[in-house]
């Protein structure tokens, strides 16, 4: 027998069939069926802003990130979650600009994949919300010709939009906020409301999440502590008074919680390690978006609630690390220790 | 009924185990040379009792015990004493090792000897049979077996638990042994309840190895009170601590032993070698190893004597296949890949896998991600993820002082599911060995 060439290699040698590229292409994967159904309420203009947005966060990732950073597919979900969370009218450069800043300020001056304390892809939105207040608030009702443009796409940058030729409608948590007006549950399922570009179809959102929990590629924890946050919160404020206050299925399918909860809470880098720090974490984005929903000056509350709780997670993961297995309750120790002396 | 058959966390590899688990086990040629290191065990090396050009017979003693938690080792085939040098060891090192140029005609019968019924020995001398019969556990971590029959006195021992799980995949040594030799494990089963004093012992095993979980149960004899209890297949189901977590719901505090929460867990392999000195009157010179995975031409399930090389070894089973490349001793999970073809098979060796070009390929590490899939597979509740990153920054001391790396037994279960890649056993490892280099006892 020859001298075989040998691998030398630490244990183990098995590994299991997850890698990180899969489980992000995966994630962009379950995004598809989402960005089809929003080009099918928003026209060509939900792919565009999907393009910019998209077109933003990868060729910032291909020429400030790491050579290769780009195969790992996280750049590529930033820019369509960001794109998603858009209105679809919006001007094409700024949305370009939000896929720049939530890459290039949120992520890669962290140090890149896996070291940003913040979910870029909001970061990146909320930088366009402060930046542009009118334009990101500024909502096409999903009526009108398919193929016309849901507003001022190529708008040319730094210059005022002009005024849009579709018609344009508040969302419906603002027609609750501002005009006290509920749509109808059925079109807040199946998404046939004005509102972001990827945010309305609650249900599909909802499913696509239930087979990435089955992957395990999120923490089914998150969404859930949040649901159960949203219902028994704005549950018992509904139950308290039904005439100012939404109904807990309004709240939760409603706006970008659906989104925010299963795609932006549960970014694996932004979101709690442990168990028990996922639940807490959840439930405190459900509290919070409530509370903004109800009582602040916004009709949502999403994005921000999100990026709160993002702040937490070093501390969360800290202090929520589970019990070690053998490990003694430190008043038992200190009472052997004192047996013994 | 005991226990809960529950453990938490762990990982569900690919079991491979097809490939032997229903070989026969078979005698092999003797090499024609033995290399047996003076250090297969936890514990201090053995000392050499033969010089360069004796002669010796196979089971003869040729290094005494180096102290308490030490062995012999014997001779295990007849031949003259080469030297007494360095030689490759499993652990990657060269170390000292009792060299013996085989004679042709080696028999692999022993010739006669006077064998004691152990029945009639005190526990005093059946442990010292056991350790002058050179025994440790042979499922990976070689302690001592008489240091683990001899617990302090005020330690009540109420259980002896016989670990056939044999979590690791591809291994089917246990599997085999209990299959083919179960009266040999019922009678070393009686002759440790005799020397603990106990009279309840039970015998774990996954359920993935129905054939040995019904044999051992049918073989019972009507006057032992043993109990077969098959386990969910699950690793490291077999690691002491999981096991005794399953079986009697029990946890062994942390930095503690079995023996503090009244168990002594012993591998099934070890147990029947126990009845072996008293059957045969052999120490342990031979022993029973699954030679396996698509590197190899004719996977077997081996006895080969103790000290045989690698080479020879794969030679028996038909050789390497063309894109054979890597060979691991022990199971995939926890044993150390082999640069050496004369690195022999020691008395904890309990396989050896080598794995295809496909298989071994490595795979390209990303940065953490955070996802928190380390803690949901960790059986003792570490943070890996957070142990990993400071092992990357060789800050050992924190992972030590405020982070229970010695609780860690570099299971693997944490480098399984890692979706990065990331190598954080073996970092875990490294900072073992580093403090332990520097005195810290981990």
């Amino acid at each position: 027998m020859s001298e075989p060439r040998l691998l030398l290699t630490a244990s183990p040698h098995v590994l299991g069939p997850d890698s990180t590229p899969r489980i992000m292409w995966t994630v962009v994967a379950t995004l598809v069926p989402i960005i089809a159904t929003s080009v099918f309420f928003f026209g060509p203009s939900a792919l565009l802003i999907l393009l910019a947005a998209g077109g933003g966060a990868v060729l910032t990732e291909r020429f400030v990130g790491r050579k290769g950073s780009l195969n790992d597919g996280s750049a590529a979900i930033t820019g369509i979650l960001l794109g998603l969370t858009l209105p679809p009218g919006m001007p094409l450069w700024m949305a370009f600009l939000g896929g720049f800043f939530g890459i290039a300020f949120g992520k890669l001056i962290f140090g890149g994949l896996g070291q940003n304390p913040f979910n870029p892809a909001l970061l990146g939105r909320a930088f366009l919300q402060a930046a542009f207040p009118v334009a990101i608030t500024t909502w096409p009702t999903t009526d009108g010709a398919w193929s016309a443009l849901r507003g001022d796409n190529f708008a040319l940058p730094l210059m005022s939009p002009h005024s849009v030729d579709g018609t344009t409608g508040a969302t419906p948590l603002g027609l609750f906020k501002f005009e006290n007006t509920n749509t109808g549950f059925g079109d807040l399922l199946f998404g046939n409301t004005s509102g972001s570009v990827g945010e309305t179809f609650g249900l599909l959102i909802l499913l696509c999440g239930m087979f990435l929990a089955w992957k395990n590629y999120l923490n089914w924890r998150i969404p859930a502590s949040i649901f159960a946050a949203v219902v028994l919160f704005s549950g018992t404020l509904y139950l308290v008074d039904a005439s100012t206050y939404p109904s807990p299925w309004f709240m939760l399918f409603s706006g970008g919680l659906m989104l925010g909860a299963i795609y932006m809470a549960t970014d694996m880098v932004t979101s709690p390690t442990t168990n028990l720090g996922c639940w807490i974490f959840g439930a405190g984005i459900g509290i919070l978006v409530v509370v903004i929903r109800v009582w602040g000056g916004l009709p949502e509350g999403v994005m921000y609630s999100i990026l709160f709780m993002n702040a937490f997670v070093p501390f969360l993961n800290r202090s929520t690390r589970p019990r070690v297995f053998g490990q003694q309750p430190k008043v038992k120790k200190a009472k052997e220790a004192e047996a013994k002396s | 009924m005991f226990g809960k058959d529950f453990f938490r966390n762990g990982v569900h590899p690919p079991e491979a185990k097809d490939l032997t688990a229903d070989v026969p086990i078979r005698r092999v040629p003797f090499p024609s040379q033995i290399v047996l290191p003076l250090r297969q065990h936890i514990g201090a090396p053995s000392v050499p009792l033969v010089k360069k050009g004796d002669r010796v017979e196979r089971g003869d003693k040729i290094a005494k015990a180096g102290g308490f938690v030490s062995v012999a080792i014997h001779a295990s085939a007849s031949g003259t004493v080469r030297d007494i040098e360095r030689r490759p060891h499993p652990d990657g090192s060269y170390s000292p090792a009792i060299v013996i140029d085989v004679e042709a005609h080696s028999a692999q019968m022993p010739r006669p000897r006077i064998i004691p019924r152990w029945e009639g020995l005190s526990v005093a001398e059946l442990l010292q049979a056991i350790q002058d019969g050179g025994l440790v556990g042979m499922g990976g971590a070689a302690f001592p077996t008489h240091v683990k029959l001899s617990p302090p006195a005020d330690q009540k021992i109420d259980m002896v638990l016989l670990n056939g799980c044999e979590c690791e995949p591809y291994l089917t040594t246990d599997h085999r042994t209990m299959v083919e030799y179960p009266e040999r494990v019922h009678v070393g089963t009686r002759i440790m309840m005799k020397v603990l004093g106990i009279s309840k012992a039970v015998i774990g095993i996954e359920r993935n190895k129905p054939d040995a979980i019904k044999i051992m149960r049918d073989s019972v004899p009507a006057d032992l009170d043993i109990e077969i209890l098959p386990l969910t297949v699950k690793y490291p189901q077999g690691a002491e601590k999981m096991l005794i977590k399953a079986v009697l719901d029990r946890e062994v505090p942390e930095g503690g032993l079995p023996m503090n929460v009244g168990v002594v867990v012993m591998n099934v392999a070890s147990v029947a070698a126990i009845a072996e000195i008293f059957e045969t009157g052999m120490p342990l010179i031979e022993r029973i190893l699954t030679v396996t995975g698509s590197g190899i031409k004719k996977p077997r399930n081996l006895i080969v004597p103790i000290g045989m090389k690698l080479r020879d070894v794969l030679n028996a089973c038909g050789g390497l296949t063309d894109d054979a490349s890597k060979i691991v001793m022990g199971g995939p999970m926890m044993g150390p890949a082999q640069g050496n073809l004369d690195t022999p098979i020691l008395k904890g060796t309990s396989g050896v896998v080598v794995l295809n070009e496909a298989e071994a390929h490595p795979q390209a590490t990303y940065p953490c991600i955070k996802c928190g899939h380390c803690l949901d597979a960790c059986p003792v509740f570490l943070d890996p993820q957070h142990l990993g990153s400071l092992g990357l920054h060789r800050n050992y001391m924190e992972m030590y002082d405020k982070n229970h790396l010695s609780t860690c037994m570099l299971c693997g279960c944490c480098s399984y599911v890692c979706p990065s890649h990331i190598p954080l056993s073996h970092l875990f490892g490294v900072a073992k060995a580093t403090l332990r280099s520097e005195g810290v006892k981990v």
